[in-house]
């Protein structure tokens, strides 16, 4: 009898980061995320580390590690901008689980595919810090501005791509 | 268990995100304190990721600076020495100003000591460089490299030359944090420059600064200046806020008007800033200076008042020193004594001999005999010299002068 065994996209592609790369990538981002709007106001607009962590959940393809990695970095967001702690965390760990089951599923080397996902989450993330600031920390105030929220998505989508270009140079493949 | 393996990444997903809703839920039910909104617990979380932080943006504000400093202490330094020479000037034209202007705060200041209001200066700052920003266009928090060795606490005032920035947060051991005036958890005390409106000035969402509590009202005009209270007790009353943008209706809180205001600094590109660390009763000593010298120049300004002939235009500062010299007797300034009241039938030679009259005859309301004017001598005029002298010629008034005197000076009021 033949016993047919397979892997999965996920079990064939995923990838992993030395310790340095996932410590000192998302610091990095948060810290750039710092410091740039200092220099160039404008920038505030990108965010950084959103992309750090879709880049590390659709490249490592585990659920868990996504979300971890995204509610890491989030709450590391959110201790520095005094904003009530977990309101980037709740946003970034559904980004990161999301990205790595989606993943699992899309060639996520594609270009094309990497620019719609970005593109898409960062709807996601928008979606996702307006209930939080809504509902939960009860911001009525806080209103979904569309084209801003468009430019944001557009320019987190074009950020991304050299972004993620770099940050493939990182990765161990096993 | 199968359930568990099979759901498990679900599972652990919403794990966290209970974990940290309970977290949530515990730093907004739980805003105790004042000083520490989101709890001692929270801080020591933040003390951590600021101190892990701090380093790194230091080290790359250092590098920043020294380029910068490299530029403009040795290559941007052309015509450095005529511009000093014209601020000097510029600041002596500007301390003058000052010190007449300062005459007007004196009444503010003695109509507020009738009223016992408690003014609050700032007495003491302490200047800090900014090291970092929140890098979020829905929080807009500064992080300042003074922290709490130097003196910072929260709610301490951070200012610039221009207006105000906004108020510390958090204070670390080397670091704080400054929430700005137009954080959507920011909120001033303000008042309309122009209109004396009182109002607060709340950030919004979108990283604008708003009135949000005042109904329409015509007399608001956009351009008017908007200044701080002082009824906040963080910010010095009459520190400049901004200028009114716009004023539109507010779609969520209808019968209320936004009002957009322009923040007096620009915000986004906050380098230095001073923290008002003290405020006293008592004006500092070189604004107490001005304002002794500009007393003593009200005061000059009194005499001056009653002495026609020293009135000095050109000079305004002269008379700041007390030392009004005795001007030139002018005959353009000859004091012309006021028109009789009376008749005069007192003065010899100004009635009739008694010869000529007949006993029994009808008064007559003759006027008195006119006479040429005598001019006075050339003198210097006495202080009294306002007031008409009776001459010979003029006969004294029957009954006290109506006209009241009008050389009370402002500073003889009441205290």
């Amino acid at each position: 009898m033949v016993i047919h065994s397979y892997m999965s996209r996920r079990e064939v592609e995923q990838q992993s980061f030395s310790l340095p790369v996932t410590v000192f990538v998302p610091l990095g981002a948060v810290l750039l995320q710092v410091l740039l709007p200092m220099v160039f106001h404008w920038l505030a607009i990108l965010d950084l580390p959103f992309i750090v962590t879709l880049f590390f959940a659709i490249s490592r393809r585990s659920p868990i590690s996504g979300t971890m990695t995204g509610a890491g970095i989030g709450l590391l967001q959110d201790l520095l901008t005094g904003q009530p702690i977990g309101v980037n965390g709740m946003a970034k760990s559904v980004i990161g689980y999301a990205g790595a089951s989606l993943s699992s599923q899309l060639d996520v080397e594609n270009t094309t595919m990497r620019t719609l996902l970005t593109f898409g989450f960062s709807w996601l993330q928008t979606f996702l810090l307006y209930l939080v600031n809504h509902y939960l920390l009860g911001h009525h105030g806080f209103h979904m501005m569309w084209l801003h929220e468009l430019l944001r998505a557009v320019v987190n989508t074009v950020a991304a791509l050299p972004v993620f270009f770099l940050l493939d140079q990182t990765k161990r493949q096993e | 268990m199968e359930f568990l393996t099979q759901f498990k990444n679900a599972l652990f997903l919403i794990a966290i995100l209970v974990a940290q809703a309970i977290a949530l839920a515990m730093q907004v039910r739980n805003p105790v304190d004042p000083a520490q909104p989101s709890g001692p617990s929270v801080s020591l979380l933040r003390v951590w990721a600021m101190a892990t932080v701090t380093p790194l943006e230091r080290a790359t504000h250092a590098m920043g600076h020294g380029v910068r400093s490299g530029w403009s202490d040795y290559v941007d330094l052309r015509n450095v020495r005529q511009q000093n020479k014209d601020l000097q000037q510029q600041l002596t034209r500007m301390r003058i100003a000052e010190a007449s202007i300062a005459e007007d705060a004196l009444e503010g200041r003695r109509l507020q000591a009738m009223l016992g209001f408690q003014e609050h200066y700032v007495g003491s700052t302490v200047a800090a460089q900014v090291i970092g920003a929140s890098g979020n266009d829905q929080s807009h928090i500064l992080t300042i490299d003074k922290g709490a060795r130097d003196g910072l606490r929260t709610d301490m005032a951070v200012i610039t030359q221009d207006g105000i920035v906004g108020k510390v947060s958090d204070v670390f051991p080397t670091t704080a944090q400054v929430l700005e005036i137009n954080d959507q958890n920011s909120g001033v005390g303000v008042v309309l420059a122009t209109t004396r409106i009182r109002a607060i000035l709340r950030g919004t969402t979108v990283g604008k600064a708003q009135i949000g509590n005042l109904t329409s009202d015509a007399r608001i005009k956009p351009g008017e200046q908007v200044l701080t209270t002082g009824g906040d007790q963080i910010y010095p009353r009459g520190l400049p806020v901004g200028v009114i943008e716009s004023i539109a209706l507010d779609p969520d809180h209808q019968p209320y008007t936004a009002i957009r205001v322009h923040p007096a600094v620009n915000l986004d590109q906050v380098e230095e800033v001073l923290v008002i660390t003290g405020t006293q009763a008592n004006l500092p000593a070189a604004a107490q200076q001005d304002l002794d010298a500009a007393e003593a120049q009200s005061a000059a300004d009194a005499s001056a008042s009653r002495l026609p002939s020293i009135h000095d235009n050109a000079t305004p500062g002269s008379a700041a020193n007390g030392s009004a010299t005795p001007a030139v007797p002018s005959a353009a300034v000859v004091p012309h004594p006021l028109p009789a009241l009376h008749v005069d039938r007192f003065t010899s030679g100004a009635a009739p001999p008694a010869s000529t009259m007949t006993p029994g005859a009808p008064h007559s309301a003759a006027p008195a005999p006119s006479s040429p004017p005598v001019s006075p001598a050339p003198s210097l005029p006495s202080p009294t010299a306002t007031v008409p002298k009776p001459t010979r010629r003029a006969a004294a008034p029957s009954k006290p002068d109506p006209k009241p005197s009008s050389e009370t000076p402002r500073s003889e009021a009441p205290q």
